[in-house]
């Protein structure tokens, strides 16, 4: 029953990350840029969920909404501001901008929410599911984030597989300016894609607090690198890659954690990537870059 | 007034003059070629005009006697110009009927329907290969998807860089029939191409550039047997 457990939850935490990962792999196939601000945006939502519960005493399902909003808007807002003007900019230019962005938001976080742990109370009030004679206990919030991870799968794969603008928004990827030849805007398909990842990682946030109930303006931070890990080991680009690389990542966490120790299991995730980085550098899912001539 | 006005267009790309003033017309219902040695400036010509590059100020290009300069690159197809571009860049992560759903994508549904069928009437085999990723076509193949998803968007101007490039003569052969059957049913074409003796035989008018200037224009036939048109781009 042990190893149930620990399966389960691990599929738990690897749906926050993989929730987490759509939105890095997304961003980066599109604007080919990594977003290590994205996992700030999650502590962005997190913070508006609480604040709409705590301070304005709002429903759960509000407030969940709300910080969806929220840090959909967010995530237009520091793509037109902060990334859009480097378009043309070379990667590490890039690069350093969202860094700079990361720290932004967690200041303006402890400038605004001050440095003391807020203790997240679980939007999830369902009882826990209980089986094989309540051997098996799996709480709600843990069901909840694997069905969550599985709903997004489901609607981004349809989006971009079968709507017009999904379609849109692969061929940006693969080519923007023939994208731009066929009528596609773009820069708003970039806007779009932001938004998607941001409202995922607010998402990704309400749930994580939920599971793990200390919120701080660091809160984002390590999910993020974790997430864009899983994003890695999946193959950065790829949707199913992600989610996989999510899940995986989860798995391995809650394992090592288990069964070699809490201290090291951070490590032996890391360790996963490099390995995984030494034998498929294109990660499980990922292209290998071919062309045709 | 012509279909496609330009004139004095001048294109850079940071220091380097690539295009350098040139002018041309192109009429409604003509195909007209620019042929030219590699670097001579074709692909940034046709670039320009799709919007994808920026010309340097006082450049015009006007289309229906309207200016283009300035508008969003991605307004211009719908304007009705389309360009199927050099080395095709098909959406190769993508199936051929997603790319010919692309080409139509300023277009509504029903309308992109109707067009889809006779873009499979011109190219039979995208239809038997509307589900395959485009990634697994042929050369030839992904050249055929090419110009079938430019002509999605029902273009009024249909420009083709290099449509022939890396087929086999049989295949060139094949483009030049199908160009030619696009320009009996009412196409435009405004034509670049390596091959300048398929190209001057297909065309009504023929510009030559060379290193971003001009160097001849007229007739096709005439250009064709012009002696410094054959020295230089007819093998003799
Ligand atoms: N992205 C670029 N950056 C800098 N210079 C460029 C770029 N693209 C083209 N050029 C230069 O501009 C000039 C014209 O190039 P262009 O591609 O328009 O030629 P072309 O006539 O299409 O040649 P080809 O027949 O080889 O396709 C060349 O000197 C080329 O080196
Ligand atoms: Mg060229």
């Amino acid at each position: 029953m042990e190893i149930l457990t620990n399966l389960i939850n691990g599929m738990s935490l690897g749906s926050v990350y993989a929730i987490i990962a759509l939105g890095y792999t997304m961003v980066y196939g599109i604007a080919k840029m990594l977003n290590f601000a994205h996992g700030d945006v999650i502590m962005v939502g997190a913070y508006i969920c609480f604040c709409a519960i705590s301070y304005l005493g709002l429903p759960a399902i509000a407030a969940v909404l709300l910080a969806v909003v929220g840090c959909t808007v967010l995530g237009i807002v520091v793509e037109r501001l902060a990334y859009k003007p480097l378009r043309d900019a070379p990667s590490l230019n890039v690069l350093i901008t969202a860094i700079g962005v990361s720290y932004f938001l967690q200041n303006a976080a402890l400038i605004i929410m001050g440095s003391d742990p807020k203790s997240f109370s679980s939007i999830i009030s369902l009882p826990a599911l209980r089986l094989f004679d309540g051997k098996l206990v799996i709480s709600a919030t843990t069901v909840l984030t694997i069905v969550a991870c599985v709903v997004v799968m489901v609607a981004l794969t349809f989006f971009t597989t079968k709507t017009k603008m999904g379609k849109a928004m692969r061929a940006c990827s693969e080519d923007r300016g023939a994208a731009t030849l066929m009528g596609i805007n773009v820069n708003s398909t970039i806007s779009m894609v932001f938004a998607i990842g941001s409202g995922l990682a607010a998402i990704a946030g309400v749930l994580l607090c939920s599971a793990y109930p200390t919120l701080m303006p660091t809160t984002g931070s390590m999910p993020g690198i974790k997430a864009f890990t899983a994003a890695v080991l999946g193959g950065i680009g790829s949707i199913p890659g992600a989610a996989l690389g999510g899940v995986l990542l989860g798995i391995i966490e809650i394992f090592a954690r288990a069964y070699i120790g809490t201290q090291i299991a951070d490590a032996v995730v890391f360790a996963v990537l490099i390995v995984m980085l030494l034998i498929r550098p294109a990660g499980l899912l990922g292209k290998d870059i071919h062309e045709k001539v | 007034m012509s279909l496609l006005h330009i004139e004095n267009l001048n294109v850079s790309y940071g220091a380097i003059r690539a295009v350098k003033g040139i002018s041309f017309d192109v009429e409604e219902g003509e195909i007209v070629t620019l042929i030219g040695a590699n670097g001579a400036g074709k692909t940034t010509t046709l670039n320009t005009i799709a919007g994808l590059l920026k010309p340097t100020p006082y450049s015009q290009i006007t289309f229906n006697d309207k200016s283009l300069i300035g508008i969003p690159a991605h307004t211009i197809v719908s304007k009705g110009i389309a360009l199927c571009p050099e080395g095709r860049r098909v959406f190769t992560g993508m199936s051929v009927q997603d790319n010919l759903d692309m080409g139509a994508f300023t277009r509504d549904d029903a309308e992109a329907a109707e067009t889809i069928e006779k873009v499979f009437e011109s190219f039979p085999r995208l239809k038997e290969r509307r589900n395959q990723s485009a990634g697994t076509l042929s050369g030839g193949e992904q050249q055929m998807l090419a110009m079938g998803r430019a002509l999605m968007s029902k273009p009024k101007l249909l420009m083709l860089d290099e449509p022939s490039m890396g087929l086999a003569p049989i295949l060139v052969q094949e483009i030049f029939e199908i160009i030619k059957r696009l320009h009996s049913q009412g196409t435009t074409i405004l034509l670049v191409e390596q091959n300048a003796q398929m190209a001057l035989s297909v065309a009504d008018r023929a510009y030559v550039l060379e290193t971003g200037k001009i160097s001849m224009s007229g007739p096709a036939r005439e250009l064709l047997e012009d002696d410094r048109v054959k020295k230089a781009y007819l093998g003799g």
